[in-house]
């Protein structure tokens, strides 16, 4: 999974919009060599896979039973989990931001658990304390992916409270007369835009490829398909594989062109898939006029 | 509407009812107390703040000043101590109920509104509709110089422009009570001279009771009508601009405020001292001074310097100041002093120049023991 780079980072390894063509010009020979060897690495296997599923798979994949079925409940779990962790993700980080800045790190420390728990260590300890009314219901799934995109969630939103001055914006809109649910919703959502939409990124980008979990749970979500589907048809399943990743690929573009174009707006921070970078270390101070 | 200056010294730090009433009222901080862990940011506070009157809160960083400030606003809560607003407690009222207009030091501005929502927000909190909202708004944001700005984002406008949007933002809400944090220090030079006078304009012209919070002495003693010198979350005096400088109660008041020279002299009790062979009158707090060998307390302009072959000290250097020079001198014994001197009379004190320091007749001086 692709780290979460810090705001200063991002907006120090990016160059500037408006940098001059010469600068871009100036990349060495070996860069290019990198990065060709990288795109290589990505595409052959994408290349090799299409000649191996061949056009006429991909007409197929459609029609064949469950498919529908598999892919909607991806796409619904992906839906459940995002909105469970933003609802309690960015209480919880801006509550930690505002209040208990101290246990930050212990919060860093505590958000990281589910990537180093094995899955069936945490699917018993979600079915040990999860209402019976969900035990055996795909709903319990969006529970468990909540946990699991609780380190990538966390960290963008924690990422994305540190590119703006919450504190004070807060006790602003306090000083003008908002309470705390009307501060949230004006002030700080807003605000924390950039950081949810990468957030949702990561979460829908980890429920739509998840596989351990939901095999262990004996549901078919849209991966569970493929496998299972790969032992009739190998180059359906491919052709499925790929058509998954466009999907993707194409739902994750989308939210990150929705994020940059009201993050251009606001002047705010930048989606940049796994990153948040901030432009306001760069605000002026002197007066133009 | 304009405020007629407060005048006299309130070591107590007593409502004062000199100041010309307006729709400010009257602010009353009673004995605050407020530690953080072993460090005691405020021991005992006491301030009074006339209606309409602009109260500066000058001392070093950790004196407090900023803590008796955001008690005040209900973002910080004292463990002891009331701070009343026209008479009333505000302890058990929260900040966004308290309908104070602050001014932070960084901007603060919205960054998801523009400079007219940013105005308008408080307004709509209070309810008022987006037309009414809009129109007061943009009259506030006309009041500052911003009319053209009103569609734009904060990261469209520049640090002093920004400021004056929290600004106009901050009376939108027509407070009775307007808190300042040191809302210049982010601002270049030429700018926060224009913002304190505009601030200055507009509070006299609105009169809004205003505590403002700022390290910057410069600015506490030219928009102030008083200034509270705090150190270790005690006010040590609080005065007129004027009043501060010329007759400091304290020496941590008389050194922090101002250049200040400290020159050995002689005290024998009483309200008189030895200094450079003259007597001069002492003011001030003096009672724990023992008598002998002290620091007398003299400011440059409080000092004479001519040239004389044989003189009791030797110019060093000196430093042009307009209309004035200041000019450093070492006397005897390594003290060095600063001495103000008409430029016009300064141009045959150059650098290893013998002359002699003395201080203006009858003019008082402080004393405190030798360091």
């Amino acid at each position: 999974m692709a780290a979460i780079t810090s705001a200063s980072e991002a907006s120090a390894q990016a160059p500037a919009p408006g940098a001059p063509a010469a600068h871009r010009r100036s990349w060495p020979v070996w860069r290019w060599a990198v990065l060709l060897i990288a795109a290589l690495y990505f595409l052959i296997p994408l290349y090799a896979g299409l000649q191996f599923a061949g056009l006429k798979a991909f007409t197929q994949v459609t029609s064949y039973p469950q498919f529908g079925s598999a892919f909607v409940l991806s796409l619904r779990l992906a839906a459940i989990a995002t909105v469970l962790t933003l609802v309690l993700m960015v209480p919880t980080a801006v509550y930690v931001h505002l209040r208990l800045p101290r246990i930050r790190r212990l919060m860093e420390a505590i958000t990281i658990l589910p990537i180093v728990i094995p899955p069936i260590v945490l699917i018993i300890g979600v079915l040990k304390v999860a209402p019976s009314f969900l035990i055996g219901t795909p709903d319990l799934l969006g529970l468990e992916y909540v946990i699991l995109a609780m380190p990538f969630a966390y960290r963008s939103l924690d990422v994305g409270l540190r590119s703006f001055d919450v504190k004070t914006l807060v006790e602003a809109s306090n000083s003008l007369g908002a309470g705390w649910p009307t501060t949230l919703w004006r002030v700080v959502i807003p605000n924390l835009r950039t950081a949810m939409l990468s957030a949702t990124v990561l979460t829908v980008a980890l429920v739509l490829g998840e596989y351990t979990m939901a095999s262990l749970d004996n549901f078919q979500t849209f991966p569970v398909w493929i496998v299972n589907f790969e032992q009739n048809s190998g180059n359906v399943s491919v052709a499925a594989s790929l058509l998954a990743l466009f999907v993707t690929w194409l739902l994750l573009m989308l939210i990150v062109t929705l994020g940059s174009r009201s993050a251009r707006k606001h002047g705010g921070a930048q989606v940049q898939l796994f990153s948040v970078s901030t432009r306001q270390a760069s605000q002026t101070v002197g007066e133009p006029e | 509407m304009t405020i007629n200056a407060a005048a006299g010294t309130d070591a107590g730090g007593g409502v004062r009812t000199a100041a010309a009433g307006g729709a400010g009222a009257p602010v009353v901080l009673q004995s605050l107390s407020r530690s953080f862990g072993a460090v005691r940011a405020l021991d005992g506070l006491s301030l009074g703040i006339a209606p309409g009157e602009l109260v500066a809160l000058l001392g070093p960083s950790g004196c407090g000043k900023t803590t008796a400030l955001r008690i005040v606003a209900g973002f910080e809560f004292a463990d002891s101590g009331s701070v009343t607003v026209d008479g009333r407690d505000l302890s058990p009222i929260p900040a966004a109920k308290r309908d104070m207009g602050m001014v932070f030091q960084s901007y603060s501005l919205f960054p998801n509104m523009t400079a007219i929502d940013n105005v308008g927000f408080g307004l709509r909190m209070r309810k008022i509709s987006a037309g009414e909202r809009n129109k007061r708004a943009a009259a506030l944001l006309d009041m500052v110089g911003l009319a053209a700005q009103a569609r734009q984002y904060p990261h469209q406008l520049s640090g002093g422009q920004q400021q004056r949007v929290a600004l106009a933002r901050a009376l939108a809400i027509e407070p009775r009570v307007l808190l300042l944090d040191e809302p210049l220090s982010a601002l270049d030079a030429k700018v926060r001279l224009q913002l304190r006078e505009q601030i200055r304009t507009l509070q006299q012209r609105l009169g809004t009771t205003t505590l403002f919070v700022t390290h910057d002495q410069e600015e506490a003693l030219s928009m102030a009508d008083r200034v509270g010198v705090m150190r270790d979350g005690r006010l040590e005096q609080i005065a007129t601009p004027s009043e501060l400088y010329s007759t400091p109660a304290t020496t941590f008041v008389a050194e922090f405020v101002g250049t200040m020279n400290r020159i050995p002299g002689t005290y024998r009790g009483g309200d008189e001292v030895t200094v450079l062979g003259a007597v001069a009158p002492v003011h001030g707090e003096h009672a724990a001074v023992p008598a002998g060998d002290v620091d007398v307390l003299v400011r440059p302009e409080g000092l004479t310097v001519e040239p004389v072959t044989g003189g009791n000290g030797i110019v060093t250097d000196r430093t042009f100041l307009g209309s004035l020079t200041r000019v450093s001198v070492l006397l005897s014994g390594d003290v060095a002093v600063k001495v103000d001197k008409t430029s016009t009379a300064a141009t045959d004190l150059l650098p290893g120049t013998s002359v002699e320091i003395g201080i203006v007749a009858g003019k008082p001086v402080l004393v405190a023991e030798r360091k």
